[in-house]
């Protein structure tokens, strides 16, 4: 009885917590250590340190194609799900009609969907309209599956936002873009900088949809999945691995402290002038 | 001179109901959330609505006869092949969304009881993980189950086993794994939001009147986390079954899953009315399980209470 109560009271379920960490870190952590390491098949012992596999990449012209092709893809991606984020949250956290959650619903759906049935339906409507396929339709797949992101980012920094301050611009003879310019963005700036990242680092790592809807231009997953087919490539593919990891962690970790910052502050300032 | 000025007075009332109607909530509302909700439309409606169009023809080498048959259904659903790879991928993906809810639960419950000032400390080292691309996991699983891996190189420098096994990879367990991995973090959140909302006095008061830990948890805690579990299950179980990753890097031949089906038939077979046909009914069939999963936990937690 005394174990079991100092089970609920935290003590195991710490302990359990940290294993779980583990569990979710360890697999990831393998990447990076085999990507120095001087052998070509990931196995113990470790042979010694090398930065080879790293000093190979920039001499991989594909592979610069393909970093090239991402960031196109990325940047797109992140301004034009960003855009179609913000009419969206602006519209649900701040006017209320009716088949608003039925809209809220079909516009986050692709979140619980099977990746490989949302790609090939694209894929089947793009080749219908004679859309042929290329880095333009990786775009409009990726737009669809970051839109869900950028909105639950936006969201969390759009709400509690005060209105009061945008009706204060209004009655002191501000037009309604003046408004939007002066007050509301720069309260929800962070918010969209933390949506812009975080769709980034989704269609950087995204690989179904580029997979189905790219013409001949690879991505970088795609890059990778074309290499993993080659055991001799596998260090280099864990470096290029390693890579990524490091960005979409860094990115991420941005993101994060960028919403944590606006939600802060739209509450924090309604609270102060309420 | 007024009147002329101002119009007749049924005139000036449209005009000035109209004015408010275009500055009414719902209008606009409805004006700015169009661009996104017309573009969810265009590319996820439109495209599912194609694919059920296309479930019902047929492919004659280059063209497609567009006469109604239910000749693909009959294919997908009797074909052993077909059938044995959608009960292969409900299995799988059952198993999986258990999995995950069973070893996330405990998580999200000392988060949210026991986690004080490092609440949000402990979501964000959980859901980091999960940022980091899907491809990079699943491959580094096969760094770690694979014949010359991590796994079996350690186990035979500890001197557990003498030669690899071949058993850790190219299996349906090795799906099993990766994908418990893989969506982790995804059941937490919800679970940890639902149990947020629990009331506290409520356990205090079961707790009062004389219940145990377990049975103030099981009688109080647990049900009205349901909704939590509820999510947490669907959010991993839709999308684990269409999973085409996975089972093509660690999978081999035992592991195959219907999504690698899917993309063979638009693909290599090049057979987009089957290919159709075998995503409608994975659909159709995950929404059942879905919806009696739903239904499941429902009557568990009436019994609980």
């Amino acid at each position: 009885m005394i174990a079991l109560r100092r089970f609920l009271s935290g003590g195991w379920l710490r302990a359990y917590a940290f294993l779980y960490v583990v569990f979710l870190y360890l697999p990831v952590i393998f990447l990076p250590i085999f990507s120095v390491n001087t052998a070509a098949t990931p196995k113990f012992p470790l042979t010694g340190f090398t930065l080879h596999w790293y000093q190979d990449l920039p001499r991989t012209p594909a592979l610069l194609d393909a970093a090239w092709n991402s960031l196109i893809v990325g940047v797109s991606a992140a301004v034009l799900s960003t855009l179609l984020g913000i009419l969206a949250a602006r519209s649900i956290t701040r006017y209320r009609y009716p088949g608003r959650s039925t809209i809220h619903g079909l516009i986050m759906a692709p979140l619980v969907l099977p990746e490989v049935i949302v790609a090939i339906s694209m894929l089947l409507v793009m080749l219908q309209l004679g859309l042929s396929l290329s880095l333009f339709t990786v775009v409009l797949g990726h737009v669809l599956v970051c839109i869900p992101y950028s909105m639950t980012v936006l969201t969390s920094g759009f709400e509690g936002f005060d209105r009061s301050l945008e009706e204060a611009s209004a009655d002191l003879g501000e037009s309604a873009f003046g408004t939007f310019r002066r007050v509301t963005l720069p309260m929800v700036a962070p918010a969209i900088i933390s949506s812009l990242l975080v769709c980034f680092t989704i269609s950087l790592d995204e690989f179904i949809i580029a997979f189905f809807l790219t013409g001949t231009e690879a991505t970088l997953p795609i890059y990778i999945w074309g290499q993993l087919r080659f055991a001799a490539k596998l260090p280099g593919v864990l470096a290029l691995g390693t890579l990524l990891l490091v960005a979409s962690f860094l990115l991420m970790t941005v993101a994060e402290i960028l919403r944590r910052r606006a939600a802060g502050r739209t509450q924090n300032e309604g609270g102060l002038y309420a | 001179m007024t009147a002329a000025v101002e119009g007749s007075p049924s005139l000036r009332m449209t005009r000035a109901r109209r004015n408010a109607l275009l500055q009414s909530e719902p209008v606009q509302g409805l004006a700015l959330i169009s661009p996104t909700f017309i573009y969810a439309l265009i590319l996820l409606v439109l495209p599912i609505l194609v694919v059920i169009a296309h479930s019902f023809w047929t492919q004659h080498y280059l063209t497609i006869d567009r006469t109604f048959t239910l000749e693909n259904y009959r294919v997908a659903l009797t074909e052993p092949i077909y059938r044995d790879l959608l009960w292969r991928s409900l299995y799988i993906s059952l198993t999986v969304s258990l999995l995950t809810v069973l070893l996330a639960y405990p998580i999200a419950y000392f988060i949210s009881f026991h986690g004080g000032r490092h609440k949000s400390l402990w979501l964000f080292l959980i859901t980091i993980p999960f940022w980091t691309s899907y491809l990079l996991r699943v491959m580094s699983w096969k760094v770690i189950l694979g014949y010359n891996g991590v796994l079996n190189s350690g186990l035979m420098g500890l001197g557990v086993i003498d030669e690899p096994s071949t058993a850790l990879l190219y299996n349906s367990s090795a799906v099993i794994i990766t994908l418990t991995h893989a969506w982790a973090a995804f059941a937490i959140l919800p679970i940890f939001v639902s149990l947020e909302k629990v009331d506290r006095t409520l356990v205090e008061a079961a707790t009062d009147l004389g219940d145990g830990p377990l049975r103030s948890f099981l009688r109080v805690t647990l049900p009205l986390s349901a909704p939590g579990i509820i999510s947490a299950s669907l959010i991993v179980m839709i999308p684990t079954v269409g999973d085409y990753v996975t089972p093509k890097l660690v999978g081999g031949k035992d592991g195959v899953m219907i999504a690698n089906a899917i993309q063979a038939q638009f693909g290599k077979a090049s057979n987009w009315p089957l290919g159709a046909a075998l995503s409608v009914t994975t659909m159709l069939v995950v929404t059942l399980m879905a919806g009696a999963t739903v239904l499941i936990i429902r009557a568990l937690q009436r019994l609980a209470r």
